[in-house]
């Protein structure tokens, strides 16, 4: 028999330890042979969903349930079955796996803690401690150890063995618990499944699946589901149907471009601004959506619905990473920054990202505006100065920073711990404590010496950002991880801020004394916004001195809230020169990629400048990013699932609509808008469109993005929906009025394309434009998108030619970039393995099944030759070939390949 | 149908004379056996297993170690998967599965009629109308007119 097993299967555990365990009674031979599938997720051939642990019998039964397995293995080694092990497997199945699951899906994938994990459980923990106590037996079903036990144990380990979510009152779960754990079948298995990484073993496999329903409600997820349709009111239908024929003329006149923008007195004035990358990292597709790419959908959406919008950002230059990164490659910092500048450039503009301004920090506006605003802070008494102690080189002539500092682990005594933190212990270390310190680049010995840095006085600056918070917060789109980390900040209080570095690579500090050094970058690097503005337009305080017109998005990953949220808005409260300070701080959690992180230095993942060479258009590359934004939660970059949307959720549903409403207009109506003649049917379909643009819109207002793009694939669904149960095609062939009919269709189908091409803008802009060239779109209905569901097709409007707009990912061509792209976690990519569990078979089994075969054959014989009936043959002749496979697998032989026909 | 009425019907089939009754526990109405001589029984499947060892009908278990675990497996499938799913995308899916398993069986374990087939049919006794409607479940229907004759 084979097992097959995946990595990270919480199943493996229980069919693994009752495996162990039965062997020794049963005289199973069981070899570990972990050979890949090749990819084949699906073992059971019948099952829709992928399911494992799954044990292949010898007949070809398969046992894909774990209990299931277990079961066998018991029974094969004499246990006999009773009600009250029954009692207990079915209570696992049906109470304690749905509430485990739930939890393991929150610890493990969503990262959730205490008790938002134990939860879900509690309950069923405290049953299963009442049981055993009350029976006053050690385990489950006895005296002794048995299937129960095993299943149980199994399903709890992962959770159970962390003591956190092992509740210290539930004393005979505890008991129980850890006498199970320390059986050497038990052990085993567990090493084996969570091979020392604790719970997290389990995350490859369960962030495959799906989440858990719980009683708490459902995730956000961009997932179709069953939609149910609002029920709307007569109002609102006469509303939508008024908007639609008023058409084009309810268009606004298209604002003229400026050059510089500026804001407007009397308009919305939106400034947006992207977290500024560093330099000399080329980002990765986590970089890209978490700012870049989300602010580029915001700042295009700004445009369309006519604000004056402002969308900036710039590589960030300064810094230590800088200077070592120059070392490295034997440049000068400043060509360092010129070379990945023009890297980061080229790959924001293939992403097609629609800055106004693409500006760096190493500018000399930067170094004004930094010390104009450092001058502010001095004379207004937010600067200390502080001595501080710290390894200098006298070799090299510098302070070191930490990152230049090696040395022996004060604590584990590890030879080349860094300056910040020793690698191999993991704790963090002050530079000072290093035994035996190194200087990174010269080798020699740095010495201790005091040297004296400025402070930004943040304490003294905590009512002031706190006023400002409270007038802020309320009703602004502040995301909660933003809300949070600031809160958080707040509460633990204040510190002073060294704001000072030695190193040359920086904003010169304009203050006797501090020739030497430099601004540290998070002091100056959110000041980068202002001097990019001012290297854009000398008109740049319009923009950042100008807090009661201009609204002001900040994008970034959570990691940088702290710097955008207090820091910055502290030296500005602390400058008093009227900064525009941030409107709403839109951050997003982490992307991940497939199992893990991005990394540079381990080559994993997929980063700007390799996208390209995919072969995947950039709007591909928006549209999935952006469908998995990590908004709310961290999410995963996967290449099955890129895969999948673009064939389901691009080719299927979004390309599929538009193009066959593009293709009827051609081919039923000469490329010309037929007539349309409005149903009730059709009416309440504008409404409904109508009422998901809405929420379009709202949800793009309040900067959800990710669920925005939802909006777009349910409008798309119900089109497509629309044109299955009209059949405009069949129609077409009909009478008058079924001809009529057909042009209603068509021409109701080819608007709502039309209008989806607007809606898509933001999103996929090339694929916008494409639509809009194929629809012949006019171009105030191309730039402007209203609350409305408009008619912009009218009839008699001749359209241009019409293509397919996306095109099938292959698995071949997905995997081959999987491949590439996967660095070291390719091979622990959690494809099934197999352990082939072989029965000893002596040759007088082997002569045993050739008789049986023999005899079964002759059964076949002659039951053929009575012409008995069909089924009845056809049932032995399934027991001879299971005889004939059995008989080849002691033989040791690889059973024939099953002939006849192929089964649906 | 509700568990206990459909524990009643199976003690009927097994030819037990003395009806049992039950109660039902939590949200998922659980049923509720309470024996004469042990404690109380709890879970369908459990309940059904042990009607049948009761009846001294134990090959309705399955007779082989392999019989009588893809029996206990059905019985898990019934329990979580038919019992567990009322989305149409679900029964659609659960119905293709099964079909697609029973297209080279006689019965859920190959030849031989078990208590997996009973409580699979009494579970899948709700979408019949729907399988009429759609009609090509074929396997399925042939499985159900076995287990009804």
């Amino acid at each position: 028999m084979r097992l097959f097993v995946s990595e990270g299967a919480p199943g493996c555990l229980p069919v693994l330890a009752a495996a162990g365990r039965a062997r020794g009674r049963a005289e199973l031979l069981i070899t570990c042979n972990p050979s890949t599938l090749g990819g084949r997720d699906c073992v059971v051939p019948f099952l829709t969903r992928p399911k494992v642990p799954v044990l292949q019998l010898d007949s070809g039964n398969y046992l894909f349930s774990t209990s299931a397995i277990c079961r066998y293995f018991f029974l094969l080694s004499g246990w006999e079955q009773d009600d009250l092990t029954n009692q207990w497997l079915e209570w696992e199945a049906t109470e304690l796996q749905p509430a485990l699951s739930a939890a393991l899906y929150y610890l493990v994938v969503q990262g959730k803690k205490g008790e938002d994990v134990l939860g879900s459980v509690r309950r069923a923990l405290t049953y299963i401690d009442h049981s055993l106590s009350r029976q006053n037996c050690p385990f489950l079903a006895g005296e002794t150890e048995s299937l129960a036990d095993i299943v149980l144990w199994g399903a709890l380990y992962p959770l159970l063995q962390d003591p956190a979510y092992l509740p210290e009152e539930l004393s005979a779960l505890h008991s129980w618990f850890q006498t199970l754990s320390t059986q050497e079948p038990c052990q085993r298995a567990a090493e084996t499944v969570l091979k020392q990484q604790g719970v997290l073993a389990l995350r490859p496999y369960l962030q495959k699946q799906p989440q858990p329903s719980s009683p708490e409600g459902r995730a956000v997820t961009n997932e179709p589901e069953e939609e149910e349709l609002a029920t709307l009111s007569e109002e609102e239908i006469a509303m939508a149907v008024t908007a639609w024929e008023n058409g084009l003329e309810s268009l606004p006149p298209l604002r003229p471009q400026q050059n510089p923008v500026l804001p407007v007195t009397g308009e919305r004035n939106v400034l947006i601004t992207s977290a500024l990358p560093y330099v000399n990292n080329v980002p990765h597709l986590g970089n890209i959506i978490g700012c870049v790419l989300s602010a580029d959908v915001f700042a295009r959406y700004s445009r369309l619905r006519q604000w004056n919008t402002l969308y900036l950002c710039g590589t960030d230059e300064y810094g230590t990473a800088t200077e070592t990164k120059a070392m490295e490659e034997g440049l000068t910092p400043q060509e360092i920054c010129d070379k990945y500048h023009i890297i980061h450039a080229d790959i924001y503009r293939w992403f097609n990202i629609s800055f106004d301004t693409f500006g760096r920090t190493t500018t000399p506006q930067q170094t004004k505006i930094t010390q104009d605003i450092f001058q502010r802070l001095l004379t207004r008494g937010f600067v200390l100065q502080d001595t501080v102690e710290q390894l200098r080189c006298e070799r090299c002539a510098r302070f070191l920073a930490d990152r230049f500092v090696e040395g022996v682990c004060p604590f584990c005594g590890y030879e080349e711990a860094r300056g910040d933190q020793c690698d191999k212990c993991g704790k963090l270390i002050n530079a000072v404590e290093l035994k035996k310190p190194q200087c990174k680049v010269c080798r020699s010995c740095p010495v201790v010496q005091s040297t004296h840095h400025l402070f930004l006085d943040l304490p003294k600056l905590e009512k002031r950002l706190e006023e400002w918070l409270g007038r802020t917060l309320p009703g602004s789109d502040w995301t909660p991880n933003a809300r949070f980390i600031t809160r958080s900040w707040l509460r633990d209080g204040l510190k002073p801020r060294c704001i000072t570095r030695d190193l040359k690579w920086g904003t010169p500090v304009p203050l006797e004394g501090f020739e030497d050094k430099v601004f540290y970058v998070w002091f100056d690097a959110t000041i980068g916004y202002l001097s990019i503005t001012a290297n854009y337009t000398d008109q740049w305080e319009r923009w950042w001195k100008n807090p009661e017109q201009v609204d002001l998005y900040q994008f970034m990953a959570k990691d940088n809230v702290p710097f955008h949220g207090i820091v910055f808005p502290c030296s500005a409260l602390g400058a008093e020169d009227n900064y525009t300070l941030v409107s709403h701080l839109i951050a997003t959690e982490y992307l991940n990629y497939e199992d893990g992180k991005f990394s540079k230095s381990r080559g994993v993942g997929v980063f700007g400048d390799m996208a390209q060479d995919t072969g995947i258009p950039a709007d591909i590359w928006r549209f999935y990013l952006l469908y998995i934004r990590p908004e709310g939660q961290d999410s995963a970059f996967s290449w099955t699932d890129l895969l999948l949307k673009n064939n389901s959720e691009l080719l299927n549903n979004l390309g599929n609509f538009i193009n066959r409403a593009g293709m009827f207009v051609s081919k039923f109506f000469g490329g010309y808008v037929p007539e349309m003649v409005l149903t009730p049917d059709d009416q309440r379909l504008l409404a409904h469109v109508t009422l998901e643009l809405q929420r379009y819109h709202q949800l793009l207002e309040k900067v959800r993005i990710r669920d925005a793009l939802r909006s777009i694939l349910t409008i798309s669904r119900h089109g497509n929906q629309y044109i299955q149960v009209n059949e405009p095609w069949k129609r077409i062939k009909g009478s008058e009025a079924d001809r009529q009919r057909a042009g209603t269709v068509t021409g109701l189908a080819v608007n709502i394309a039309a209008l989806l091409s607007v809606m898509l803008q933001p999103y996929m802009p090339t694929v916008s434009a494409t639509i809009q060239a194929q629809l012949q779109l006019p171009p105030p209905a191309c730039s402007i998108l209203l609350t409305n569901f408009l008619c912009t097709l009218p009839a008699g409007h001749q359209i241009g030619t019409v293509s397919p707009l996306f095109q099938k990912l292959e698995n071949d061509q997905i995997e081959s970039l999987r491949q590439r792209f996967g660095g070291g976690q390719a091979k622990t990519s959690p494809k099934p393995a197999v352990i082939e569990t072989v029965t000893t078979a002596g040759p007088q089994q082997i002569q045993a099944l050739m008789d049986e075969v023999t005899k079964q054959g002759n059964i076949v014989r002659e039951l053929k030759a009575q012409k008995a009936d069909k089924n009845q043959v056809a049932a032995e002749v399934a027991k001879l070939l299971d005889l004939k496979k059995q008989l080849a697998v002691a033989e040791g032989k690889p059973p024939e390949a099953p002939k006849g026909k192929k089964k649906k | 149908m509700a568990a206990a009425a459909e524990l009643s019907l199976l003690e009927k089939s097994l030819g037990l004379s003395k009806g049992n009754k039950y109660s039902a526990q939590g949200e998922r109405q659980t049923p509720v056996l309470q024996t004469n001589n042990g404690p109380s029984l709890t879970g369908l499947t459990t309940i059904a297993a042990h009607l049948v060892k009761q009846a001294n009908k134990e090959y309705l278990l399955g007779s082989t170690a392999e019989e009588k675990a893809i029996v206990q497996q059905w019985l898990e499938y019934r329990v979580t998967q038919i019992d567990g799913h009322s989305s149409k995308n679900d029964i659609h899916t659960l119905l293709k599965d099964l079909n697609s398993y029973l297209e080279d069986k006689v019965y859920l374990t190959g030849y031989n009629f078990t208590l997996a087939d009973i409580l699979l049919y009494y579970g899948l006794h709700r979408f019949i109308v729907s399988i009429i409607v759609t009609g090509f479940f074929s396997v399925v229907f042939r499985m159900i007119f076995k287990t009804l004759s």
